[in-house]
């Protein structure tokens, strides 16, 4: 098993005729059961056309009763990235991923507001993706460095998660699913509902958990392992070097008003007894060492 | 984006927040000129530069006469004005906002602010207005009053009237108080700001509410739909290396150290100056090339950290994943050349075509440092810099001893 998604989840690229969405439905689709994942593409403007075999729809409500695709995953430019994920959520799909870097806070303020009581699942914006290895990737992660085991992965940053499996195939580590949540104040699933997630999935572990600088959801779900987490997580977070008030990068990531720092981050985690490294270079060794 | 306090009271006036009467003056003599046109006997002169602690850097000024408005306005203007916020070497100050005086009865504070836990805008105040608003925070939390406002039906009479009552607004100013809040709300929502603050917002003597100060930050990611923002940049408030960055469509902030480095994702990018700083070293840049890092982009990236004097080393760390390590390779190979690198350069790549990118920097014939992990990597640059500084520090004893021998021969000579 996995989360999230694996080899039965079909899915619908919003997006799929701009520069990103073309190119990475296509590694997406060359990634394991990826040819038989990937059923549908929404663009208002192309309905009736198709991509590369690949069917285009004129909204997510049409391409859902279509192909029967529930999970959809958007490439939509900034502007009108929030309206992509409503109209998802509208059409009740069971999860989305939005890859979209940018999009402006009030926008997914107001989305947000507007998902309430609705069952759809968001990822995102401004990450990764999700991929279930060997079975399905929806992202723009590199497929190859993937491993099928029993490792799950969550992390707020790009690079940084690739970074982390790197380090656990290497060491033969596999893993169930990698979920970026992404980097953005106001976004979908957090560390906490990941990890739930990874506690019920029975082919799941240890858990490696990364975070970075800024909010309190690094202690947050914490403080939900300590009570509630059956399996060993493990735990970094980016940004002990970065100076209060810079914007590192995300839109998230920033120490303001002495809160978010990585120390007191690391301090909580601690004490929840989450085993957590200060060298980057030593995730997938520490999940090794607790493993044994 | 930030943006000037005169600015910013131009917005809020815009929205109904009442603020002093006042002009923004570039020279002396415009700020006699706005003195002049305000009228009345009590003028604030007030150095307008991003940073916040003015007041206590001796940027904030009261004067009681036309004379004393220009002898300050010519003291403000072009100082260096150091702040908690600037760093030792202060922010130079080159415009000024000229103000009637207020009589101030009571200060208070007020704030907005996105809330990640309930994802939503939060409006806090306090009764506590003109000092430090985190070392109230720290201090008395419970001197801070918060209200989550919901976005479907914006910041209701309710709301605003709790947190009227809660900071002790007194029921005579309740009804401006209330506008107030409402118009604060609406201008940080329509103009998608990031950060709107009030330190001081005051009661009058007359029972007037208004903003004394005013800060406002804006949303970068929501730049592209309000040009007359963008149009209020001030780049002479900014770190010129990172405006030369942004034209790059690179995403650098200075820091305080000596090892520069290049990084592909904001997180990886943190994570090895964490680990620069892990082994002893100090990084000198946050620097994330983003996902297309051509050899343009990479030369670009080098230039900018190369301009940073403190420069000793430079680390590049790149995990690729769309991005072809044999790319990322030719692109460094190309940028070390071209602006003939000549501090030691150490580079990590892993991920796709990675043995490709080795093989490109080891055939370059360049003294590339090439390292298997993160670890080793900033371990190497840190030894790079310290051997480099030991090196220099033989160089300086030779010397000393050199010119040590020839003064003893030349005393030699004499006798």
């Amino acid at each position: 098993m996995s989360i999230l998604i694996d080899r039965n989840t079909r899915v619908m690229t919003q997006g799929i005729t701009g520069k990103t969405g073309m190119f990475h439905t296509q590694t997406s689709r060359a990634y394991a059961n990826g040819g038989a994942c990937f059923v549908a593409g929404v663009n208002p403007k192309k309905a009736g056309e198709s991509f590369e075999g690949i069917p285009i729809f004129g909204s997510v409500k049409d391409a859902k009763a279509q192909t029967g695709a529930n999970v959809s995953v958007i490439y939509v430019p900034p502007p009108f990235a929030a309206a992509a994920i409503e109209e998802a959520v509208e059409a009740d799909l069971d999860l989305v991923i939005c890859i979209t870097e940018g999009i402006p806070v009030r926008d997914m303020i107001r989305t947000k507001y507007r998902m309430q009581g609705k069952r759809t699942l968001l990822v995102g914006p401004n990450c990764p993706g999700v991929i279930t290895p060997d079975e399905i990737k929806i992202g723009i992660m590199p497929g190859h460095i993937h491993k099928k085991g029993p490792v799950g992965v969550v992390s707020r940053s790009g690079t940084l998660t690739y970074e982390a499996v790197g380090q656990l195939s290497e060491l033969g580590l596999g893993q169930s699913s990698c979920v970026g949540i992404g980097g953005d104040p106001v976004n979908g699933l957090k560390h906490i509902d990941v990890l739930k997630m990874f506690n019920d999935d029975p082919k799941t572990e240890a858990v490696i958990m990364v975070g970075e600088i800024g909010g309190s959801d690094e202690e947050t779900a914490a403080q939900w392992v300590r009570q509630h987490m059956r399996k060993p997580v493990v735990g970094f977070i980016a940004g002990i070097t970065a100076p209060p008030g810079k914007r590192m990068g995300h839109a998230g990531a920033i120490i303001s008003g002495g809160k978010g720092t990585a120390q007191e981050k690391l301090a909580v985690m601690e004490e929840c007894g989450i085993k957590v490294t200060r060298n980057p270079a030593e995730m997938g060794r520490t999940l090794r060492s607790i493993l044994k | 984006m930030k943006i000037h306090e005169y600015q910013g009271k131009e917005i809020f006036r815009k929205y109904g927040v009442r603020t002093p009467r006042g002009f923004a003056a570039f020279s002396v003599d415009e700020a006699l000129e706005a003195a002049k046109k305000l009228g009345g006997k009590v003028w604030v002169v007030k150095a307008q530069i991003h940073a916040g602690g003015r007041g206590k850097g001796g940027g904030v000024k009261v004067a009681r006469s036309l004379a004393e408005v220009k002898t300050l306005a010519s003291k403000i203007l072009g100082m260096q004005l150091k702040t908690h916020q600037t760093g030792p070497q202060g922010q130079k100050v080159r415009r000024l906002l000229i103000e009637e005086g207020a009589d101030i009865r009571k200060e208070l504070y007020a704030g907005m602010v996105v809330d990640r836990v309930s994802q939503r805008v939060v409006l806090m105040a306090s009764s506590e207005g003109g000092m430090d608003i985190e070392e109230v925070a720290a201090k008395t939390p419970e001197k801070i009053r918060k209200v989550t406002v919901d976005p479907g039906q914006g910041l209701t009479d309710a709301d605003a009237d709790e947190i009227a009552l809660a900071i002790g607004i007194p029921e005579a100013s309740l009804p401006q108080g209330r506008a107030l809040f409402k118009a604060l709300y609406k201008c940080f929502d329509e103009t998608d700001a990031s950060l709107a603050e009030i330190n001081p917002l005051i009661i009058s003597k007359d029972n007037q509410v208004i903003a004394l100060d005013s800060k406002l930050n804006f949303d970068d990611n929501a730049l592209f739909r309000h040009p007359e923002l963008v149009a209020l940049r001030d780049l002479d408030e900014e770190d010129p290396l990172e405006i030369e960055a942004s034209r790059h469509d690179l995403n650098y902030i200075s820091l305080d150290g000596n090892i520069a480095c290049m990084v592909n994702g904001a997180g990886l990018a943190m994570a090895t100056m964490d680990t620069i700083k892990l082994f002893g070293g100090s990084p000198a840049n946050f620097l994330d090339v983003g996902g297309g890092a051509t050899a343009e982009k990479v030369t670009a990236a080098f230039k900018i950290m190369l301009s940073n004097r403190k420069v000793k080393a430079i680390l590049v760390n790149i995990f690729g994943g769309i991005m072809k390590c044999d790319t990322i390779a030719s692109g460094v190979v190309q940028a070390a050349r071209d602006v003939k690198l000549a501090v030691p350069l150490v580079v990590r790549m892993k991920g796709t075509n990675e043995d490709l990118g080795k093989k490109i920097l080891k055939d370059s014939g360049l003294p590339i440092i090439s390292a298997d992990n993160m670890a080793d990597a900033a371990k190497s640059v840190v030894a790079a810099v310290k051997k480099k500084a030991a090196q220099k520090k033989i160089v300086k004893k030779k010397t000393v001893k050199k010119a040590a021998k020839k003064a003893a021969k030349r005393k030699a000579k004499k006798k």
